[in-house]
């Protein structure tokens, strides 16, 4: 595996003696796009901030593209972009002033044609010369972006960054998000919200409690932990699940008039027609049916459930 | 070294204070000439000469001093307090910059600023008096010299403070009333004696007096020692930085 982010036993307490990662591992292949997940509090922007050195790390180690954070902090770092959580953008500088300052700070001469590219495909650009102070929370947000590409990063970290934008602008930013790992930049971005690592991200972390509880690939975890219900309204209620039911998982409901049977997709067999067949035998008359897919979302919550 | 990046620090800086030029520019040359018609016109009236100096000229030095001395500790603290107070810090912290390189682009923007303001002042008294200049190339040692000492003072400032108020309270309560007390507007010799060794502990004295030497050639101590003073100052300053460096103090969490 070509890990471009290497993180070993990387732990971080704080001044106050909080411990917000406790001994994190966690390799970042090139060009994926990882989504971490995980509820507040649980130390996503702690571990970002560690790798990009705005926190130093208790104890462990963090190399990106092969090189130490700390030692080689002048390599690593610019091989780095970050859009932070929060929006801290200066008020009274423009766009492109704080574009360049930004692209200065990481080593890099001037180049204004890259910079207008990058606010072009920001939809900045018809807004190059405004004071920061006077635009909206996403294009502020898209300026955060912007400075994070300044310096043509190889890895880029997303915090948050849907917070507070609209439909539309995520819709742009998932775009732009691809757009950059076609050109082979890896992604790193953190979110509370599951749909948005389905949608985007190779590979789901989910982290809780300063630690990452498991690092899949998306499709892998969607199915390993992917279950199916099947729900069968019926017409009279029962008062009990019959005997020649019982080999079936079936759960009544309180009113009797509802069987839940749960299976396994990628099972050999998953059942249902022998379910069906020994239910007519038992008497039982169907009303309705209906199937449903866990989502990540049911997966998450049952693993931060079980972490606390 | 990353020069790029104290070149985007300083001019980042520097374009803060061309923004607000007219400020910059106008309040220094509003409140010297303040002074000059308070002290110069008023008071001067009645002090004929110090040493053989007219009272006008005499106090020029000085109020560059009382000038270069707040602006450079102003500029210097608020350049690194206000990314701290907005949080854009964040992009300084994680940027390839080394914290001299850091310091570098923001001491050298509050410095230069500084600098600036003190020579627009001395121009402005041209106005008012006749102004010599017996060792200009002292006159610019203690004005630079002086400039860093103090946007490094700042600057030091700018990364304890956590709030406004801290922030004001240092230029507020040690360094204007330093600057008052320290022979700006009078030579220590006036004062009555118990109060003249008093003065000697005043750090303000010896670059108010060193700076005055270099214009008229009078001062209340040996400019050698205002040199080696000024020196003092400057290299505790850079000690100061070192082990705010060290301990990484106030702006990595
Ligand atoms: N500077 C700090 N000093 C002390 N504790 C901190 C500091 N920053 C964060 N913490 C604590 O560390 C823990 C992890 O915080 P972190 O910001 O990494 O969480 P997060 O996963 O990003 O949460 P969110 O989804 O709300 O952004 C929290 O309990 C937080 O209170
Ligand atoms: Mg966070």
């Amino acid at each position: 595996m070509n890990a471009i982010v290497s993180v070993q036993n990387l732990s971080k307490t704080y001044a106050g003696g909080f411990q917000a990662l406790k001994s994190v591992s966690l390799d970042i292949k090139e060009g994926e796009i990882i989504a971490l997940l995980g509820p507040n509090g649980a130390g996503k922007t702690t571990l970002i901030s560690t790798i990009c050195g705005i926190t130093t790390p208790s104890s462990g180690t963090v190399t990106v593209g092969g090189l130490d954070i700390q030692k080689d902090y002048r390599e690593t770092r610019k091989l780095i972009g970050l859009v932070p959580q929060e929006l801290t953008v200066e008020t009274f500088e423009t766009v492109t002033a704080t574009v360049r300052m930004s692209r200065g700070l990481f080593g890099y001469k001037p180049d204004d044609a890259y910079i207008e590219k990058v606010l072009k495909s920001l939809s900045l650009w018809d807004k190059k010369d405004t004071q920061i102070r006077a635009l909206s929370g996403g294009m502020k947000r898209r300026v955060l972006i912007a400075k994070a590409l300044s310096h043509q990063p190889r890895v880029l970290f997303l915090d948050e960054p849907t917070a507070g934008v609209d439909v539309e602008l995520r819709k742009d930013m998932w775009n732009i998000v691809r757009e950059l790992r076609d050109d082979g930049v890896t992604i790193i971005l953190t979110t509370h919200y599951i749909e948005e690592a389905e949608e985007i991200a190779d590979r789901v972390g989910v982290i809780n409690h300063g630690e990452i509880l498991l690092v899949e690939d998306k499709a892998e975890l969607m199915k390993k932990l992917g279950q199916k219900t099947l729900e069968i309204d019926l017409q009279e209620p029962a008062s009990v699940i019959p005997d020649s039911l019982s080999k079936y998982q079936l759960q009544l409901s309180e009113s009797g008039e509802k069987l839940t049977y749960t299976y396994d997709t990628n099972a050999d067999r998953t059942g249902i027609t022998a379910l069906l067949t020994d239910l007519g035998k038992a008497g039982l008359v169907m009303k309705d049916l209906a199937t449903s897919q866990s989502s990540l979302e049911d997966i998450f919550v049952n693993l931060v459930k079980e972490d606390a | 070294m990353n020069f790029q990046a104290v070149k985007s620090i300083y001019i980042y800086e520097m374009s803060r204070t061309a923004r607000t030029l007219f400020q910059s520019v106008v309040s220094p040359v509003v409140s010297t000439s303040l002074y000059f018609v308070v002290f110069g016109a008023a008071i001067g009236s009645r002090i004929q000469s110090v040493e053989g100096v007219s009272y006008g000229s005499f106090i020029v030095p000085g109020l560059i001093m009382l000038t270069l001395l707040q602006q450079a500790v102003s500029n210097g603290s608020f350049g690194i307090y206000f990314p701290k107070f907005t949080g854009t810090i964040y992009e300084l912290l994680s940027a390839p910059v080394s914290f001299f390189e850091v310091i570098l682009g923001y001491v050298g923007a509050a410095a230069t600023k500084a600098i600036m303001i003190g020579l627009i002042i001395l121009a402005t008294s041209y106005l008012f008096v006749d102004m010599t200049i017996l060792h200009p190339f002292w006159m610019l040692f203690f004005l630079l010299v002086t400039a860093f000492t103090f946007a490094l003072l700042g600057f030091i400032i700018g990364i304890w403070a956590d709030n406004f108020e801290k922030l004001q309270l240092v230029p507020l309560l040690v360094i204007t009333p330093l600057v008052f007390l320290g022979g700006s507007f009078y030579s220590i010799s006036m004062l009555p004696e118990g109060w003249q060794t008093v003065a000697m502990f005043n750090p303000v004295v010896y670059l108010v007096s060193g700076f005055r030497w270099a214009f008229f050639g009078y001062s209340d101590v040996d400019p050698l020692i205002s040199v080696a003073m000024i020196g003092v100052f400057f290299a505790i300053m850079v000690g100061a930085i070192w082990w705010i460096f060290k301990t990484g103090y106030h702006l990595r969490t």
